[in-house]
C-alpha cells in the first residue's frame, strides 16, 4: 500500500489505441497501399486494456486518484475511450486526428502529445500496452519517458508501490528483471501484468455520463506532420506445396534447377 | 370435385401411406443409399470450387469421428459450402440421390454424432464463420456454423454480455444447437434448449426455413409450433443448421468461487438440494468425487483434501454475491456447515478464481492419467435431485466392484454426472467391462426416472435405450417426425433413433475400438 498524504493527487494517465480486433483475419487491400479497415471489427488494444485495467486496480488499493484515458484519432477512438470508462477510468480524453492525418500518426507524435498531456493534467504516472497489435512499434512508452525526462519501466509483469518509488518487475530476454523507479514514471504493461475485467452492462451505462474532453494536436503545441511514407504493404508469400523426392539423383538434379549448386 | 378429380384424389391418399413417397423426391424401394460417385464430386466441384471439395483420405478420416471412442468412420467426400444456398444445392443434390448427409461443424461431439456410417456427403460449416448481428437492446445474437463460443464471447467482450452456456470443448454454437449442449452454469442459465430463439436450417429436401420466420427473435411466441426447439437437440438428423439467434446474458459484475470438502457424498448432494431451496440463484455447482480429488491433485500437483467436493460460483452484484456466499458458506445456521462441510476457501480475483477451479478444469485430463494410454467414456446420466445421492453412491459401489478406474464429476444442480469409466490399454477385456458398467449406470438413471444422457446426446452408442427412456410410443411417434421431414432418411443416418424396419442401416450397437 502507498503512504499518501490526504490531499495528494496521483493522477495515472493511460494511453488506449483503437485497433483492428485480434480475433480478425486481417486483408491487405487490393491496392497494397494498407490493410482493409472499413466494416472491420476494431476494439481497445489488448495490451492497452492490460494497462487500464492496472490502473483501476491502483485506484482499488487506493494508490490512484483518478485515471484518464486518452486515445488519439479520428471520431471512432470514443469507443474505446468509452470501454476505458466502462472499466473504472474516471475520465477521457480525445485528440482529435483527422483520417487523412492518422493514416500517418506515428509513436514520435503521440508521445509528443502524451508527455504534453501529461504536463498540463499533471500526471504521476503513465501507463500504456507495450506495443499495439497493429504496428508492433514498441516506442512509444520510452519515447515519452525520453521527452518528460522521467523513467521507465517497460515489459511490466508485476508494478508495486512502495513509499516515493515504484517496484517493478519486467520481463526480458534472460526472464524477469526487478527495478525501482522513482515517481512521476512511464510505465508499458505486458501480457502477465493481469487479467483485464469484462465492461458490465451497468459500468457501460455509467460510462455514457463520464466526460470525455476533446483536444486538437495544435492545442498541444504539437506537430503531426507526416515522418514517414508507407510506399507498399503486402501479404506475406503464399507457402509453396513441397515436393516429395524419390532418390538422391532427382535432389542432386532438382538443387541444380533451382540454382543452389552448380 | 369431378369424377376424375376424385379418382386422383383417390389414387394420392393410397400412395400417400406408403413411406417413402413424397413431393418432389424419387420413390425408393431399393434398400442401399447412392454411391458419391466421381460425377457426383464433380457436380460438386463446379458447384463449390475444387478448394471447398475433399476426398483425400487424411481429410475424410478426420471428419469421421469426433471426441468419442468410436473410431472414424469417414464420409465419401467433405465439402466446405460457403452459403446456405450451397448448403441447400449440396444437400438436394444428396436427396435426389440418396446420398447421405452429415452436418459437421468443430468435432467435438461425445457420441459419435459425426461418424458416416453409411458414407455419404460430410458438410463442413465451418468456412461459414460470421457474427451475422449482434442486438445489445435485444440481447440477442445471430452466428453462423463457423463461429464457436469462444470466439462469440469475445466479439462480445465490449458490449457488456455473454453467452454462458460453456460445454467443455470450444464447440460451433450451431453444433451446440444441434445436440442440445449444456455447461457448468446451465443450473442458472439453462441449456441450449432454453437459449435458441430461432434458426435457419436447411431441410433434407433442400428447402431452407427459419424456425421462428425470417429476422424474428422476440421474447415470446406462440406462432404455431415450436420447430426451433424441434431443431434443438436434433443431432443433425431432421435438417442442417447453418445459422442460429442465441439469447445474451449482461456479463456478472461480480463473480465469487469457492470451494468446500464433505465427509461423503451424501452431505455434498444434500448441500446442493439445501442450496437451491433456499432459492439461491448459484451460477455453478460442480461436484468432484474423492477419487476425481485424487487424480487432481496428482495432474496439477495441487493439494486439496481428498474427499467428495463442491466448487461453488456466484454472480452478481456485490452486494447480492455476499448475501449469497453467507447464506451459504458463512453464517450460523448456514447450509454449508450443516452438511458438515469444512476447507471452506474463496475467491474473488480472476487469477485466484481461475486457480480455485483449476482441479475441476482439468478434471478429464486428470482422470485420463490416472491410467495412461486408456480409451475414456464418460457416463451422462441425469437423475431427478431426489435420487441423486442414491445413484451416485450405487453407481460408485459397482464401479469398485468392477475393478474400474472411474472418476466421477457432476453438474449436481441438474442432477447430472458423469462417471470417467477408463479402459486399461494393460487389463484384458477392460472395453467390455467398461461397456457394462455404462449400461448398467444408463439402466439405473432410467430406473429412478432419470435421462440416459443429460447434456452429450443419443448420437450412436446410447440408442438402445430410447425406448426404454420414452416407451414405445415414444419412440414411434419420434420416427412420424423424422419421416415427415426426412422420408427417404439421408439425414445423419444411423444416429438417434434405433433401427427400425424400414431404416436402410443395418443398426449400429455402441462399440468401443
Amino acid at each position: 500500500m502507498g503512504v499518501l498524504g490526504p490531499k495528494m493527487a496521483f493522477r495515472v494517465l493511460v494511453g488506449c489505441k483503437r485497433v483492428i480486433d485480434y480475433a480478425v483475419k486481417v486483408r491487405v487491400k487490393p491496392d497494397k497501399t494498407g490493410v482493409v479497415t472499413d466494416g472491420v471489427k476494431h476494439s481497445l488494444n489488448p495490451f492497452d486494456e492490460i494497462a487500464i485495467e492496472e490502473a483501476v486496480r491502483l485506484k482499488e488499493k487506493k494508490i490512484a486518484t483518478e485515471i484518464v484515458a486518452v486515445s488519439c484519432g479520428p471520431p471512432k477512438c470514443q469507443e474505446v475511450l468509452r470501454t476505458a470508462l466502462a472499466m473504472g477510468a474516471d475520465r477521457g480524453i480525445h485528440i482529435e486526428v483527422p483520417d487523412e492525418e492518422y493514416a500517418s500518426l506515428q509513436p514520435i507524435h503521440v508521445s509528443k502529445i502524451l508527455a504534453k498531456l501529461a504536463a498540463q493534467e499533471e500526471a504521476s504516472m503513465i501507463i500504456v500496452g507495450k506495443q499495439a497489435i497493429d504496428d508492433d512499434c514498441n516506442q512509444t512508452a520510452q519515447m515519452t519517458a525520453a521527452f518528460l525526462d522521467w523513467p521507465q519501466a517497460t515489459f511490466a509483469s508485476k508494478i508495486e508501490k512502495t513509499n516515493g518509488d515504484l517496484l517493478v518487475t519486467r520481463e526480458v530476454d534472460g526472464g524477469l528483471e526487478t527495478i525501482k523507479v522513482k515517481l512521476p514514471a512511464v510505465l508499458s504493461t505486458d501480457l502477465r501484468l493481469n487479467e483485464p475485467r469484462y465492461a458490465t452492462l451497468p459500468n457501460i451505462m455509467k460510462a455514457k455520463k463520464k466526460k470525455i474532453d476533446k483536444k486538437k494536436p495544435a492545442d498541444l503545441g504539437v506537430d503531426i506532420t507526416q515522418h514517414v511514407e508507407v510506399l507498399k504493404v503486402e501479404e506475406p508469400p503464399v507457402r509453396q506445396a513441397g515436393v516429395i523426392i524419390e532418390n538422391a539423383e532427382q535432389l542432386v538434379s532438382k538443387l541444380r534447377e533451382a540454382g543452389h549448386i552448380q | 370435385m369431378t369424377m376424375h378429380s376424385r379418382r386422383v384424389a383417390q389414387k394420392l391418399n393410397f400412395l400417400l401411406y406408403r413411406p417413402f413417397l413424397t413431393c418432389g423426391a424419387k420413390k425408393y424401394v431399393s434398400r442401399e443409399y447412392g454411391k458419391v460417385s466421381a460425377a457426383i464430386v464433380d457436380e460438386l466441384t463446379s458447384a463449390l470450387g475444387a478448394e471447398n471439395v475433399s476426398t483425400s483420405v487424411a481429410v475424410r478420416e478426420h471428419h469421421g469421428h469426433d471426441e468419442s471412442f468410436h473410431s472414424s468412420k469417414p464420409p465419401e467426400v467433405v465439402v466446405w459450402p460457403t452459403n446456405v444456398e450451397l448448403v441447400s444445392k449440396v444437400v438436394g443434390l444428396c436427396n435426389e440421390n440418396a446420398i447421405p448427409v452429415i452436418p459437421f461443424g468443430t468435432g467435438t461431439g461425445m457420441e459419435g454424432g459425426v461418424l458416416a456410417v453409411q458414407g455419404g456427403i460430410c458438410i463442413n460449416l465451418t468456412k461459414m464463420d460470421q457474427v451475422v448481428d449482434v442486438s445489445p437492446d435485444d440481447f440477442t445474437a445471430t452466428v453462423q456454423p463457423g463461429v464457436t463460443r469462444m470466439a462469440l464471447n469475445a466479439y462480445l467482450r465490449d458490449t457488456g454480455m455473454w453467452f454462458p452456456i460453456d460445454p467443455g470443448a470450444d464447440a460451433s454454437l450451431c453444433g451446440m444447437a444441434a445436440t442440445s449442449a449444456s455447461g457448468t452454469n446451465a443450473v442458472r442459465y439453462g441449456t441450449m434448449r432454453e437459449n435458441v430463439a430461432n434458426m435457419e436450417v436447411v431441410l433434407p429436401d433442400g428447402r431452407i426455413l427459419h424456425t421462428s420466420g425470417k429476422g424474428r427473435a422476440t421474447k415470446k411466441t406462440v406462432a404455431g409450433y415450436n420447430l426451433t426447439n424441434l431443431f434443438v437437440g436434433s443431432e443433425g438428423t431432421l435438417g442442417v443448421i447453418t445459422q442460429a439467434t442465441l439469447r445474451l446474458y449482461g456479463i456478472p459484475e461480480s463473480m465469487v468461487s469457492a470451494i468446500c470438502s464433505f465427509p461423503d457424498i451424501k452431505s455434498a448432494i444434500e448441500t446442493t438440494v439445501q442450496i437451491l431451496q433456499c432459492g439461491i440463484p448459484i451460477a455453478r455447482i460442480e461436484f468432484l468425487d474423492e477419487v476425481q480429488m485424487d487424480a487432481c491433485n496428482r495432474y496439477g500437483k495441487l493439494d486439496y483434501r481428498v474427499a467428495p467436493t463442491l466448487f461453488l460460483e456466484f454472480h452478481g452484484s456485490e452486494k447480492t454475491i455476499n448475501q449469497q456466499v453467507t447464506e451459504v458458506g458463512f453464517s450460523s445456521g448456514d447450509v454449508v456447515r450443516e452438511n458438515g462441510g469444512t476447507d471452506f476457501q474463496w475467491a474473488e480475483d480472476e487469477e485466484e478464481r481461475k486457480r480455485l477451479w483449476q482441479a475441476r478444469h482439468e478434471a478429464w485430463y486428470a482422470a485420463k492419467a490416472l491410467a495412461p494410454g486408456c480409451t475414456a467414456y464418460s457416463t451422462d446420466v441425469c437423475v431427478p435431485l431426489s435420487k441423486l445421492s442414491e445413484v451416485i453412491v450405487e453407481s460408485r459401489k459397482d464401479i469398485e466392484a468392477a475393478g474400474v478406474k472411474g472418476p466421477m464429476i457432476g453438474h449436481v444442480g441438474d442432477g447430472n454426472f458423469h462417471a470417467l469409466l477408463l479402459a486399461e490399454p494393460t487389463k484384458p477385456d477392460a472395453k467390455q467391462t467398461v461397456i457394462s458398467l455404462a449400461k448398467s449406470i444408463a439402466r439405473r438413471a432410467l430406473s429412478v426416472g432419470g435421462t440416459c444422457t443429460g447434456e452429450h446426446g443419443i448420437g450412436l452408442g446410447k440408442r438402445m435405450f430410447l425406448e426404454d427412456e420414452l416407451g414405445a410410443v415414444g419412440v414411434a411417434a419420434m420416427r412420424m417426425v423424422k419421416r415427415a421431414f426426412d422420408p427417404n432418411n439421408i439425414m445423419n443416418p444411423g444416429k438417434v433413433l434405433p433401427s427400425g424396419d424400414d431404416d436402410r442401416e443395418d443398426g449400429e450397437s455402441v462399440k468401443l475400438q
